[in-house]
């Protein structure tokens, strides 16, 4: 049974259930806290702290997800980890990730692939999604954009494919920050390599998360962008599909 | 295509009904007025999918284009015309036309269309105000009739009506009674009327009466000999009517364009001598297929003129219109008529009731754009054929026009001849009717509890002297106590209303067509209902798992609350509570039990509010929960907007938790969505919706309405933010209350085609 996975436990900020927009179908939605990237455009600055989070069992997470088997799996559906960022807390979403499947369930996880490396083999083996957030092409432009570095999340991404883990890109188009014609022709050259990206979400940043930086007392760093007008987003997906990619 | 356009012209009907059921199988219904039977034993079941449909004609478009010319005067005067001086009757108005050389179905309530019709047997002074508020003079000789020789509906309730009742009337405890307007929600098989004509069902309806005239006569027996006497002379002026229209509905009808027309002369019969609430139609689709497919398999038509059919009836049924006051279009958010259609279902031997005629049904909502009326309703299973399931879902989100109910809670209790009266109120067609009873306000009964049965708004004595609590804080066993004791006054005094309403509605305003369509003898169902449900549990929820304080006036009426602490709150999935949301239900449902009705109708209750959420919110003061007072209700049982915080499913699954048993006449849901939050592209919108709804009820919900909304709505609601207070878009992993963003991000929204995750 699951004695190895009833005591431990993980900072959980939120859940919901969602359709359509956290993978195929309506969704147990799993909100982990703590992220260690600062994407200027994060929608969820509430999530960026551990220690935020309620500490939750697996077995209290699993029992919630049950209550939902039957629901998710009739509306085409499963469970979504995501955060903050789920890979901050390796164990607790392997376990998770783990009593998913013995509950017959799809599973995705979405993360920026920047700890990817923490990812297990096993963990990976109970995904049968990964949404893979990949910010930007350019070195300088994502370490701008998140504090982080890109090539873990390009390792991660070939990693995937040396699994055969199914990925969807999501890739948010921000005005002058991801919409250069070359950064985002690099990454369409880079994906057409891998075998297992099954589409390409380009997502028109929004605003939608500024009143949770007022509410935090911090400062939208992007209060001032504008979201990309409907052209722009036609033709960044026009870009991937150019490369034979299924961008939405 | 060589059809004449009229009905009336046809080269069958000598030698009817031989002819009429040609090709037809089945037995039993031929002998028995049955018309369950007969679809059973002739209807094509449909599992594919939209692709045979066919659009608008040129004759169709004219019409339409003619009729709604009319509607922007309507809507600038309220009313286009009415008839002052002539009370309606089934036969009371000259035939009437829209384009009389076009319309292939024809008839209208008077000889004018969108003109409406004064039917003062509900009651004169709703009438009077009615043409009043429009600017025209009550007839004289109507006002000397039913002011001094025809007693009405509404003088008769008001001579019987306790000086309880109507104090809790005025408070607006006990609320929307159908006192002084028809109750509606009679749903008459109007089907009969094609299948059989009318000189077959008053052969049925004599052998109904010779089976009372052995009895000893009582005041049930004479009430009912002269009820069918009515039932009777209602079915030969049915006849009259239609013959003045060129129709001979005295035998069956023997082509599609007659079935269409037949079934449509007896609805307009009703409409013409009822002014009810809900004035429904029943399930005839797939009835209507049969003889539209029969049609078809002769090449007699081509699915043009199928769909033309369709079309041209629905026309019919959009522009069904009452006089009413401006009062009654407030209660109820503008002009409803529910001209409800039930489209769907299985049967119980699990064949699909989808037939091509339940798609042409949603198809008018593209030939001839959206409308509120017919109001559509889909009898929702998960097993309903993919095809059908996803062309509803598709319709939903280009329309937001369709409503679901769950098909697998009513088969077993209603049958699989099942229709919706007004929104969520199960019947089996021409066998069940109800008695139509509004609802109660739980929430200010919950004031009233705290009050020792004073009103929170005017303090008056209202409900029984009890003692108030009187405590800093409410104390939970203290309140339940009192509010179990208000609940089984209200329980009482509401149901002793109904009764009497309802004996002087079958006195003086009786439903007499509508009734010819049902068997005799008829169950008869008393439908209660409740309001304010999510205040009420949300309330206690509040008192229970946190502390509530509350503040009084200096007469000690209870006006205002603080909570500390925080609670849980209906419509997130948690037992702690939607387990009083349902305890609610429960408890209410057994109180009203307890209390006899009148002609033994069965109890039951409703958990809706039509519209009025609103108009209940206005009269009811401050609430433990943090509402405001005046603050509107949430809808029906859906969760207080802004307090499910887990998504539009963990919410639909609270909703689901409440038992159909203890709510048979409905529990309603409302869910808001955009386009984007059911996914990227349209097929997988379409199939996540589907999707949703399957989820719903297999948790057990039972009703759901769908609002998808479009670009054009939301800039909508940008410049009028006081008609969508609840409309709530989700971007992933939260919701946002549109119209509480600010105008950039309101812009943002509706310029964006996806959400985003980010």
């Amino acid at each position: 049974m699951n004695t190895a996975t009833e005591s431990l436990t993980g900072r959980v900020h939120s859940w919901d259930l969602s359709t359509g927009v956290d993978g195929p179908g309506t969704r147990f939605v799993l909100f982990l806290s703590g992220c260690p990237l600062r994407c200027l455009y994060c929608a969820n600055p509430d999530t960026w702290h551990m220690r935020d989070g309620e500490e939750t069992t697996v077995d209290e997470v699993a029992a919630r997800i049950e209550r939902y088997r039957d629901v998710v799996t009739t509306a085409g559906g499963g469970v979504t980890l995501t955060g903050g960022e789920a890979l901050l807390q390796p164990a607790f979403t392997a376990a998770v990730l783990r009593r998913c499947k013995e509950l017959g369930l799809h599973t995705a996880l979405d993360t920026s692939g920047f700890l990817g490396a923490r990812a297990s083999d096993d963990l990976l083996a109970d995904t049968d999604l990964v949404l893979l957030d990949i910010k930007s092409f350019d070195v300088r432009t994502y370490r701008k954009l998140t504090g982080g570095e890109l090539s873990p999340t390009l390792n991660f991404a070939t990693r995937l494919d040396r699994l055969g883990v199914p990925v969807w890109i999501r890739y948010v188009l921000v005005p002058g920050w991801t919409d250069d014609p070359r950064a985002v022709d690099g990454l369409g050259a880079f994906l057409a390599e891998l075998g297992n990206v099954d589409r390409v979400d380009v997502l028109p940043f929004h605003k939608l998360g500024a009143h949770k930086y007022d509410a935090l007392g911090i400062p939208f760093p992007l209060h001032d962008t504008p979201v990309p007008a409907p052209e722009l987003t036609d033709r960044v997906r026009e870009q991937f599909r150019e490369h034979g990619l299924r961008a939405l | 295509m060589t059809m004449a356009p009229h009905a009336q012209v046809t080269e069958v009907g000598v030698d009817a009904p031989l002819r009429a059921w040609r090709g037809f199988g089945g037995a039993h219904w031929r002998d028995t007025v049955d018309v369950r039977d007969f679809i059973q034993a002739t209807y094509t079941p449909y599992e594919g999918g939209p692709e045979f449909l066919a659009g608008p004609t040129e004759r169709t478009r004219a019409v339409w284009r003619k009729v709604s010319a009319l509607f922007p005067e309507e809507r600038l005067h309220g009313i286009l015309d009415v008839d002052t001086a002539t009370p309606s009757t089934i036969t009371s108005h000259a035939p009437g036309y829209i384009d009389r050389d076009r319309e292939l179905i024809v008839g209208l309530q008077t000889d004018a269309p969108l003109k409406r019709a004064i039917m003062p047997n509900g009651g004169l002074r709703m009438v009077e105000n009615g043409l009043r508020a429009y600017g025209y003079q009550p007839d004289p000789f109507v006002t000397r009739v039913f002011g001094t020789y025809r007693k009405t509906h509404n003088d008769g309730v008001f001579d019987a009506y306790t000086p309880a009742m109507r104090a809790a009337r005025k408070a607006g405890i006990i609320t929307g009674l159908p006192d002084s307007y028809g109750r509606g929600r009679i749903i008459g098989d109007y089907r009969r009327v094609a299948l059989y004509g009318t000189d077959r069902l008053i052969e049925a309806k004599r052998a109904e009466q010779a089976l009372l005239d052995a009895r000893p006569s009582t005041a049930d027996v004479i009430r009912d000999r002269e009820e069918l006497a009515e039932q009777i002379r209602a079915l030969g002026e049915l006849a009259r009517m239609a013959a003045s229209y060129g129709c001979d509905v005295t035998r069956p009808a023997a082509t599609a364009h007659e079935a269409v027309q037949w079934l449509y002369l007896g609805f307009l019969a009703a409409v013409k001598e009822q002014n009810g609430a809900a004035m429904s139609l029943g399930r005839t689709s797939t009835f209507l297929d049969v003889y539209l497919q029969r049609d078809l398999d002769e090449g007699r038509i081509d699915e043009t003129r199928a769909q033309e059919l369709i079309d041209d009836f629905v026309i019919k049924l959009r522009i069904v219109r009452f006089l009413r006051t401006p009062e009654y279009d407030e209660l109820f958010s503008g002009d409803p008529t529910w001209v409800t259609e039930s489209i769907g279902g299985i049967g119980t031997d699990g064949r699909p009731l989808v037939t091509r005629t339940s798609f042409r049904f949603l198809q008018t909502l593209y030939n001839l754009g959206p409308a509120p009326e017919p109001n559509l309703t889909v009898l929702w299973s998960p097993r309903l054929p993919s095809g059908f399931k996803e062309f509803c879902a598709q319709v939903s989100i280009d329309t937001s026009a369709i409503q679901y109910e769950s098909d697998d809670l009513m088969r077993p209790r209603t049958g699989d001849d099942t229709a919706i009266a007004c929104c969520v109120s199960a019947m089996a067609v021409g066998r069940q009717m109800q008695f139509f009873g509004a609802r109660v306000n739980l929430a200010k009964a919950l004031l009233y509890a705290v009050n020792g049965g004073r009103d929170e708004m005017t303090g008056e004595q209202v409900g029984p002297q009890t003692p108030p609590l009187t405590g800093e804080y409410l104390d939970y066993d203290e309140l339940t106590a009192a509010y179990d004791r208000m609940l089984d006054w209200l329980a009482g005094t509401y149901v002793d209303a109904l009764n009497v309403i309802h004996y002087m509605h079958d006195k003086y305003a009786y439903e007499r067509i509508e009734m010819a369509l049902h068997d005799h003898p008829v169950h008869r169902f008393m439908a209660c209902g409740i309001a304010g449900l999510s205040v009420a549990a949300d309330s206690l929820s509040a008192v229970k798992h946190a502390r509530v304080k509350v503040f009084r006036d200096a007469t000690g009426l209870a006006v205002d609350f603080r909570t500390e602490g925080e609670f849980p709150a209906y419509g997130n999935d948690d037992d702690r509570a939607d387990g009083i949301a349902v305890d609610l239900v429960e408890s209410f449902m057994a109180k009203v039990r307890e209390h006899p009705t009148y002609r033994d109708a069965e109890h039951t209750q409703s958990v809706l509010t039509i519209t009025s959420n609103v108009v209940y919110g206005k009269h009811t003061g401050n609430t433990p929960d943090g509402r405001r007072a005046g603050a509107p209700f949430a809808p029906g049982a859906n969760p207080m907007n802004g307090r499910d915080r887990h998504g539009m499913v963990a919410s639909a699954l609270s909703v689901a938790k409440l038992p159909y048993e203890q709510a048979r006449d409905g529990i309603s849901l409302t869910s808001t969505v955009t386009p984007e939050g059911l996914g990227h592209d349209p097929a997988e919108r379409a199939a996540n919706l589907a999707g949703i709804l399957d989820a719903h009820m297999g948790a057990g919900g039972f009703h759901m309405n769908v609002n998808v909304l479009s670009r054009a709505t939301l800039e909508d609601a940008m410049e009028h933010p006081q008609k969508y207070p609840e409309l709530t878009i989700r971007v992933s992993g939260y919701a946002v209350n549109f119209v509480r963003l600010t105008r950039e991000q309101q812009l943002d929204v509706i310029s964006r085609t996806f959400h985003g995750s980010l």
